[in-house]
């Protein structure tokens, strides 16, 4: 039997995996990865829950999340692909200008 | 008849604000004459209104409502009757005939402009002071010739000692105000008014310990204004202004304040007549202490500054006695004639070249007949030698303080007397007569302007002929002021005359005579009394040494130990926090993205850890 627990965990790993990713990775593309997996994660968690509930609310904010992480992907890869063509390469460390 | 004290009140503030508006042009000779013909319209007014209350009373104007808060009602309101009338007629004229003079004086000076309106804001503020119904209008008025004082005094500000004597006159008076508003704070306190009817016709109902206490702040007010010992030594300082200034303010009104608030707060000193004879006393000791500090200076102007601190402290006997109208009285009298005598020393000094040593001149009478006889007519006035306007309201001082039965005062009075004649007459001779001193260093004095000399002849005149209206004069201000009847019998009266002419013609002649056989030996000026005379009695050191210097260590101290040390350090250590925690995590800021994110995770943690684990206390 698979319960809400089973579901929250797996959200948590998820989650912790994105956020490990985030904080290790200097590809841009892995970061966009790790963002998308965090996003999901949050994603597993909302369905578990409103099931759990029997309340909508948390499905449909689910989808919500997946139409802007699908947006922010788009822009984020198109940025992404411009810089790719000027710098030739898509590591952070050359993506520093913003030195304080 | 209201639109004549407008024009009489507001014809010097709007010359001095036009005239302000060319403050720093170069010379233009329309201001000067533009703002002595407002002044003069402003005389004119006053003379009208002089007119105006001698045949229906006093006149009451209420321009508007000033302050009103609470239980505090304070309108902007004037009165012109016999007491302010006066004062507006000696000041406005004293004030036109000194404004057309400057016009001469000040020919060459590049802040021409300038002084003009000074001149002009210093007018306004005396009318104000004499004119308003209340004491706030008063003191308003006080202050504000206090700060015309200041800029005057410090006219040429480029010189350190003009900045000085304008500092030290502006604090002592500062000093002396303090006085002066604990009595005006007693007086709401007590009445919860300010309007002199009010406070004049319930002040008796007052308990006398508290009228004691407010008659004694209000003339600590006037000691600093009219420069009454301790706080004299303000005014002989204050001669480093231009001399107009001094002829103005010095002699002939500002210091006179003082002695116009003791009368027109006679209803208070009339109930606390011990308070009044210690006014008396402290005003003769005035009279002989400044004669005898005038007897041996060699300073022009400073030689007249110690007179009128003498005058002022007859004025004062008068005043403390209770014989308020002869008081006033001596207040014009003397307005005319000292104003007179600075005027003179104005062209003395023109001539001389700003020389202020009298020693240095001599035999000037030659070269300036004009002025040498002015002079001589204000200085034969101010000794008090009949018929001249001095004869008449000084010997009347004297008369008051015998009918009292004060005979220690008028005995010092009498001395004092006998020291004016003397040192008057040592100025005149020194200045005009003997031996030409001033060829030796090259000077070629000249006489002044026409038009200076004439604009001085109606104080000429008038130091001649003031004292014949005594009796019109006594009329017309006894109807306001409490009459004062000198019964003395009438062979003594004549005594009292004769030794008094007879003190003031020996004071003459012995000048006269010793000044015409080259003066005093110089092995005098050795001796200590001579010593002590000319360095003031040692008062201006005393104060520099005793109040100056504690003062200046303290503040010193203050400033290095408290100011720096303590309330600084702590204000920078609080910049110096954030500037060094800002420097060290400024490196937070590297710029890379990861950095970034990564400070990203601590902070959601900590918002997490706080979100779980902090329970709002409820």
């Amino acid at each position: 039997m698979i319960t809400l627990t089973h579901y929250l965990v797996l959200s948590g790993i998820l989650f912790s995996i994105g956020l490990a990713g985030v904080m290790r990775r200097t590809n841009l593309l892995m970061l966009f990865f790790s963002t998308e997996i965090l996003l999901n994660a949050v994603n597993v968690g909302f369905v578990a829950v409103s099931k759990y509930y029997g309340d909508l609310t948390g499905q449909m904010f689910a989808f919500f999340i997946i139409a802007v992480a699908a947006s922010e992907a788009a822009v984020g890869l198109g940025l992404l692909i411009l810089w790719y063509k000027r710098n030739g390469s898509v590591d952070l460390t050359s993506l520093q200008m913003m030195k304080g | 008849m209201e639109k004549y004290v407008y024009i009489a009140l507001f014809a010097p503030l709007l010359s001095s604000l036009f005239v302000a508006l060319f403050a720093t042009r170069p010379k233009i000779l329309f201001m000067g004459i533009l703002a002595s013909l407002l002044i003069g319209a402003s005389m004119i007014s006053s003379f009208i209104l002089l007119f105006y209350v001698n045949a229906h009373g006093a006149l009451h104007v209420k321009m508007m409502d000033w302050i009103s808060a609470g239980n505090l009602e304070i309108p902007f309101g004037f009165v012109v009757d016999q007491v302010s009338v006066i004062m507006m007629v000696t000041v406005t004229f004293v004030s036109t005939i000194i404004h057309v003079y400057s016009i001469g004086y000040m020919d060459h000076d590049k802040s021409f402009n300038r002084f003009f309106s000074y001149l002009s804001a210093f007018v306004f503020s005396m009318l104000i002071l004499v004119m308003s119904d209340n004491f706030v209008g008063l003191f308003i008025g006080w202050e504000g010739v206090g700060l015309c004082s200041w800029l005057l005094i410090g006219f040429w500000y480029h010189k350190p000692s003009a900045a000085w004597a304008a500092n030290e006159a502006f604090i002592m008076n500062r000093i002396a105000d303090l006085g002066m508003l604990m009595g005006l704070f007693l007086i709401y306190w007590q009445i919860g008014s300010f309007q002199y009817d009010i406070v004049f016709a319930s002040i008796k109902f007052l308990d006398i310990s508290i009228v004691t206490t407010i008659g004694i702040f209000l003339f600590i007010g006037a000691m600093g204004k009219s420069a009454q010992f301790p706080l004299h030594t303000w005014l002989a300082d204050a001669m480093e202004g231009p001399t107009p200034v001094s002829a103005l303010i010095h002699a002939a009104t500002m210091v006179t304040a003082g002695v116009y608030l003791v009368i027109r707060c006679g209803d208070i000193y009339s109930l606390i007549p011990h308070i009044g004879f210690a006014i008396a006393s402290l005003g003769a000791f005035v009279a002989v202490f400044a004669a005898s500090m005038a007897l041996v200076n060699n300073d022009l102007k400073r030689i007249i500054a110690y007179s009128t601190l003498s005058q002022l402290g007859y004025m004062f006997v008068a005043a403390g006695l209770g014989a308020y109208w002869i008081a006033l009285f001596h207040l014009m009298t003397h307005a005319f004639f000292k104003s007179l005598l600075f005027l003179g020393a104005g062209n003395v000094m023109h001539a001389m070249h700003d020389e202020l040593n009298i020693k240095k001149m001599g035999g000037l009478y030659g070269s300036m007949k004009a002025t040498a006889i002015l002079m001589s007519v204000a200085s034969v006035a101010l000794a008090g030698i009949y018929p001249f306007a001095g004869f008449f309201s000084k010997d009347m001082i004297l008369e008051v303080a015998f009918n009292e039965g004060a005979y220690f005062l008028w005995f010092a009075l009498f001395i004092g007397a006998g020291m004016t004649a003397f040192y008057s007459f040592r100025l005149v001779m020194l200045v005009f007569f003997g031996e030409k001193e001033h060829t030796k260093y090259g000077i070629h004095p000249h006489e002044a302007q026409p038009f200076v000399i004439y604009a001085l002849m109606p104080l000429g005149l008038l130091a001649v002929i003031a004292g014949f209206f005594e009796h019109a004069f006594r009329g017309f201000v006894t109807k306001l002021l409490t009459n004062y009847d000198i019964q003395i019998a009438h062979g003594t009266e004549v005594l009292l005359i004769a030794a008094t002419l007879g003190i003031a013609i020996s004071g003459i002649s012995f000048a006269i005579y010793m000044y015409s056989r080259g003066g005093f030996s110089k092995t005098l000026e050795n001796r200590f009394c001579y010593k002590l005379l000319i360095n003031q009695y040692f008062i201006p050191k005393l104060y520099e040494l005793y109040i100056m210097k504690p003062f200046g260590a303290i503040s010193n101290f203050l400033w290095q130990k408290i100011d720096v040390k303590i309330i600084d350090f702590s204000v920078d250590m609080v910049a110096k926090i954030l500037y060094t925690s800002g420097e060290k995590s400024r490196k937070m800021q590297s710029g890379n993205l990861s950095d970034m994110l990564r400070w990203m995770v601590v902070g959601i943690v900590i918002l997490l850890a706080v979100a779980i684990f902090y329970r709002p206390i409820v």
